[in-house]
This record gives C-alpha cells, sequence and structure tokens, in this order.
C-alpha cells in the first residue's frame, strides 16, 4: 500500500524505511518544524538466554491503510500540519532498523512534537499490524500487549 | 447468509489457516459468528475472549449484526510500531 498524495505520504510496504526521503517529502517552505520519529526494532533477550535477530511484521494491510489514512486526517483537524509522512514496514526487520517512520511538517515546532508523538501513540494503540519476535533458534513470539478498543473508533 | 472470516498473526498461526467462509442464520451477530469460529476452530478458542472484531475494515462491538457477504476480522491485540 502506497499513497502519495501532495500533502500526505502513507506506505506500508516490506522495502527499507528511507528517513531522508520522509525529511524531503515534509519538507516546505510553508513550515518551520519538521519532527520525525523512528521507531528501531531492539535487541533484546528472552527470559531463557536467547537472542533477538529480527521482528516480522503482519498487517492486515486493507484496514490498516484505512487506518493510517484515517490517523492522518484526524492528525490535520487537530494541528495545522503541511505535511506529513506516515510509514510502516512489513515483514522481516533487521535489528537496528526502522519498523516505522513519522516525519510532520508544520508551521510552529509545538504542533510537530504534539502531532508526531499523537500519531506513534495511535498507530502503536490501534492499527491493524502484529509483529513477531524471531530468535536465534529459530523460534518466534507474538507481541501482543495492547487490545483494540472495539466500537471506540473516534475516541483516542 | 455467508461471512468471510479473516484471521492474522497469532490466531492465522494456530488455526492455520488465514481465511474461511463461515454459513450464518441471516441477521447472526458477531457473537453468533464467534461461537460458531470457536466450534470449527477449536485451537481459537482460548484466545477469542480477548480479541476485537472489525466488519469490512472497522472495529465493532460484539453484538453488531452482520449481512450477507460481510468480511469479519478477527484482530489479536496489536503491536505495530
Amino acid at each position: 500500500m502506497n499513497i502519495m498524495s501532495p500533502n500526505d505520504w502513507i506506505t506500508l510496504s516490506p522495502e527499507p524505511l528511507d528517513s531522508a526521503a520522509a525529511v524531503a517529502f515534509v519538507t516546505d517552505g510553508r513550515a518551520g518544524g519538521i519532527d520525525v520519529f523512528l521507531g528501531t526494532t531492539r535487541a533484546e533477550t528472552s527470559h531463557d538466554g536467547r537472542a533477538l535477530i529480527a521482528l516480522d511484521y503482519e498487517a492486515y494491510e486493507q484496514m490498516a491503510g484505512e487506518q493510517l489514512r484515517e490517523l492522518a486526517r484526524r492528525a490535520r483537524a487537530q494541528w495545522p500540519i503541511v505535511k506529513l509522512a506516515l510509514l510502516h514496514r512489513t515483514g522481516r526487520v533487521a535489528l537496528g532498523e526502522p519498523s516505522v517512520m513519522i516525519a510532520v511538517s508544520t508551521p510552529h515546532r509545538a504542533d510537530a512534537f504534539a502531532a508526531c508523538r499523537w500519531l506513534i501513540d495511535m498507530l502503536k494503540k490501534d492499527v491493524a499490524i502484529w509483529k513477531k519476535e524471531v530468535w536465534a533458534d529459530g523460534s518466534g513470539t507474538w507481541v501482543h500487549p495492547v487490545v483494540p478498543s472495539p466500537g471506540t473508533p473516534g475516541e483516542g | 447468509m455467508t461471512v468471510t472470516i479473516k484471521l492474522f498473526a497469532i490466531l492465522r498461526e494456530r488455526a492455520n489457516v488465514s481465511k474461511m467462509r463461515i454459513e450464518l442464520p441471516a441477521s447472526a451477530t458477531v457473537a453468533a459468528a464467534r461461537e460458531a469460529l470457536a466450534e470449527r476452530l477449536p485451537a481459537l478458542r482460548d484466545h477469542l475472549p480477548r480479541v476485537a472484531w472489525a466488519v469490512n475494515r472497522a472495529y465493532v462491538p460484539i453484538e453488531t449484526e452482520l449481512h450477507d457477504g460481510d468480511e469479519l476480522a478477527v484482530i489479536p491485540p496489536v503491536s505495530g510500531g
């Protein structure tokens, strides 16, 4: 899923994310502040001593794409966003690589910080994407921390 | 009526299937679909109390009425980011 309008870039893709491209996309003469958030895969050790080697991401692509577009729309209703990029990986992401990338430009920095923070918090809470920890011995563990709030898609 | 069920992540692996069709009586609710699913796929039974439900790609409450041709997704706790 890749949607690039003049002001919004939203992607769910197995391709590596390019932070320079995200910053270039949101850079605009009307904006005085750009905020960028990268979520990267972090080294972990399981309770029995196995090392994490990667994260595997799975998405309900059609729903997640619609949810990301809705988050962009709701962010724009709250802050004077000039441009935004909302990018998420699918498939295997190696340690240290970004799995999610959010870039927001606004006229003033406070709005860029607030919008970026809100977007990553909402993405993690509601969007139909799952990750599985892949361990050095080849085993995998699904990460299931947050139950989405059914019937309250307008809240947050 | 026929409803398409979609399964993801741990549920897809437990059930060993990502998509299936189930027959339900007219005006059945998501709750009724949950019962039918638990019968068809006992491996999911322990997970079903902790999932959310989406009809045609939007979260819905469990008492929502289904319609012929709906896509009902079983959404285990999400972990994007």
